[in-house]
């Protein structure tokens, strides 16, 4: 399969996928070339599929470019970044990574969850500054029995819901449909559900339609004792409101993996005790970043040989 | 004194039993005194005055029948021999290590201890350091405001908690909270204890070697006593081995922190989640050079929710201890 051209249009970061990629295609990587449009340009004949992630995917634009594309296979589970109806359209088929980071995305939540509540990093950082010779740390909030509100109850939204049950927190969610056998409460709308939930977490997937789902209105719902948790996407929290609403205290706090303009984080948040900020690692473990590869080189994989994808969306 | 005139007994202020407190604890600090005081009794402060402690039992506390104890007021043997009339200890701190229990026995002197109304919060607290260690969240918190995600790029993986081995080293009330809340994240639960416990089906293993021999993570969740003082010790640290984690919501010295400190150092075990240490709050400078482990301030149980829960209780066993009516959480050793 050596003479299948593959594009990885994300950075070549992960030796893992890098080298088992390279074993079965030819790889192509886009973020190495000083000059993109020509390399595309030069090996567009070859490339019959591309590699992207939760960053890098493949837009209209890009899909026009590659006359041969037959397969995108993204290493993420979220396709924000994949033009999903061009690729309909030109019958190319789209796999992600569903399931296998359901966990670890669910994980780190609810530890984003007690990193806020319980002030995990400000007291750490307390210690390691010699503060703590010098007097106790102030009292942090009780995370045990507080109300989540969960933005989709999908896969992870439900991985969330189940790991917060454990800790006896009462369980809502927001869903564009209720969901029939689910035991939780729906609220309709979500400036409903932020207004009834001490946390809220946003857990669905970035389309249109969820686009600055959490804006200023549905933060002042969620108030100067709730805490907002988004390991979704960036663009599902107007992320200047974010800022504002932290910095003039009509939220609580926050727990955030994601952002607008990654790497890019808002630095008046960097100053702030009651906010977590982490680099995009809801899925990065080793473990689970290997079982991510091995999806996406297997779905390759079963295309060029004609058997079915393993995860298909498209 | 008996009077058949009204007014009299109206003006009759009989003194309030006393509740020796010989040092402030901690709670008293962060919630004010008001929660923990009562109709019912009164507080004879000892760190109140300028009299050194004993010279203080003596003027003020001869028939003195209950001590309020905490983590900085300590209850030994030679404080008991001068007050003869305790018949009572109520403790606010989780640990007990504080107090000379087989002289309270010896002495017939009941203990009260806080019972579960911390159980919640250092349960949490416990899966809270677990999950930053493994998923480095204090280091790429830190790495993120300090500004180095766009020119230093993304931060190094961290570690599954979905599948983990977690040995519980101690089963009481709060061990049991905390099986409880990894069982959710599919955490295979085993554990050491002094005694097998019925109630669970967890795998149990005599020797805490042993525990740490097949876990990928050790809890520690017991108190500290004559037996688990550096129960944690080379031995166990070695076993636990490279790729091992250890979380201690306990008391510093059940661990040997020097001993944990040079396996840290040297890579033998993986990482680290401390709220105690051998000697508070000084820890040892050699923890701040390690982006593996994540260090707390002895504040497990210090939340609004747990302080208000505790006053509470404390008040509820003193109310009726000088009622006679049964403690609401005497402790009784197993």
């Amino acid at each position: 399969m050596e003479s299948i051209g593959v594009l990885m249009t994300c950075p070549p970061n992960f030796p893992y996928l890098v080298e088992e990629l390279e074993k079965r295609f030819t790889l192509y990587k886009l973020q190495n070339a000083p000059d993109k449009t020509h390399f595309i340009n030069s090996h567009k004949n070859s490339i019959r599929a591309v590699v992207g992630n939760a960053g890098f995917g493949a837009d209209a634009e890009l899909i026009d470019q590659l006359p041969k594309l037959e397969i995108v296979s993204s290493f993420s589970v979220g396709l924000d970044k994949v033009d999903l109806p061009k690729c309909k359209e030109k019958r190319i088929r789209v796999t992600n990574t569903p399931d296998v980071l359901t966990n670890d995305v669910a994980d780190l939540a609810i530890g984003l969850m007690l990193a806020v509540l319980r002030r995990l990093c400000e007291s750490d950082r307390y210690v390691r500054s010699g503060k703590w010779k010098k007097g106790d740390y102030k009292l942090t909030t009780k995370f045990t029995g507080k109300s989540v509100g969960i933005i989709g109850l999908g896969r992870i939204g439900m991985a969330i819901a189940t790991r917060a049950e454990a800790f006896s927190c009462p369980i809502s969610y927001y869903a564009r449909t209720e969901k029939p056998d689910v035991k939780y409460r729906y609220y309709p709308s979500v400036i409903e559900l932020a207004a009834n939930c001490q946390i809220l977490v946003v857990a669905c997937a970035l389309t249109e339609e969820t686009h600055h789902i959490v804006n200023r209105e549905v933060m002042n719902a969620l108030g100067p004792k709730g805490v907002l948790i988004n390991i979704g996407r960036g663009p599902h929290v107007d992320e200047p409101e974010l800022v504002s609403a932290l910095l003039e205290g009509r939220l609580g706090g926050a727990g955030l993996d994601v952002f607008e303009d990654e790497p890019n984080v808002p630095e008046p948040l960097f100053g702030l005790e009651n906010v977590v900020l982490l680099p995009h690692v809801g899925s990065g473990t080793v473990e689970t970043r290997k079982a991510m590869a091995d999806l996406v080189v297997g779905n390759l994989e079963a295309h060029f040989f004609k058997k079915p994808l393993l995860t298909p969306v498209v | 004194m008996a009077s058949t005139n009204p007014q009299e007994s109206v003006r009759d202020h009989s003194p309030l039993p006393k509740v020796l407190v010989p040092n402030k604890p901690r709670s008293f600090y962060t919630i004010g005194e008001e929660p923990f005081t009562s109709t019912k009794f009164q507080y004879l402060k000892a760190y109140e005055s300028p009299l050194p402690l004993d010279q203080f039992l003596a003027t003020h506390a001869h028939s003195v029948k209950a001590i309020l104890s905490s983590a900085s007021a300590p209850v030994t043997a030679d404080l008991l021999q001068l007050l003869p009339t305790v018949r009572l200890v109520v403790t606010t701190s989780a640990g007990l290590n504080q107090i000379d229990l087989p002289e309270c026995r010896r002495r017939g002197i009941a203990v009260a201890n806080v019972a579960n109304v911390y159980s919640a919060d250092v349960a949490d607290l416990a899966v809270g350091l677990l999950i930053d260690v493994l998923r480095k969240i204090s280091a790429s918190n830190r790495y993120v405001k300090q500004g180095n995600w766009p020119t230093r790029g993304d931060y190094p993986l961290g570690s599954k908690l979905g599948g983990k081995r977690v040995g519980i080293v101690g089963l009481g009330n709060i061990g049991y909270e905390v099986t409880k809340r990894l069982e959710a994240f599919g955490c295979c639960i085993s554990y050491n204890s002094r005694k097998k416990k019925p109630y669970v089906s967890y795998p149990f293993y005599e020797n805490v070697c042993e525990l740490a021999a097949n876990c990928d993570a050790l809890i520690i969740c017991c108190g500290l006593t004559d037996q688990t003082h550096h129960l944690i010790n080379k031995e166990v640290l070695s076993a636990l081995g490279k790729k091992g984690v250890i979380v201690n919501i306990g008391r510093g010295p059940i661990i040997d922190e020097k001993e944990m400190v040079r396996c840290l150092m040297e890579g033998e075990i993986a990482g680290a989640g401390l709220d105690v240490f051998e000697n508070e709050p000084d820890v040892a400078k050699d923890f701040f050079a390690l982006d593996n482990v994540v260090l707390s301030p002895h504040c497990a149980v210090f939340t609004p929710e747990s302080m208000k829960d505790l006053s509470e209780l404390v008040v509820g066993n003193l109310v009726a201890f000088f009622s006679n009516k049964p403690l609401l959480s005497e402790y009784v050793d197993e």
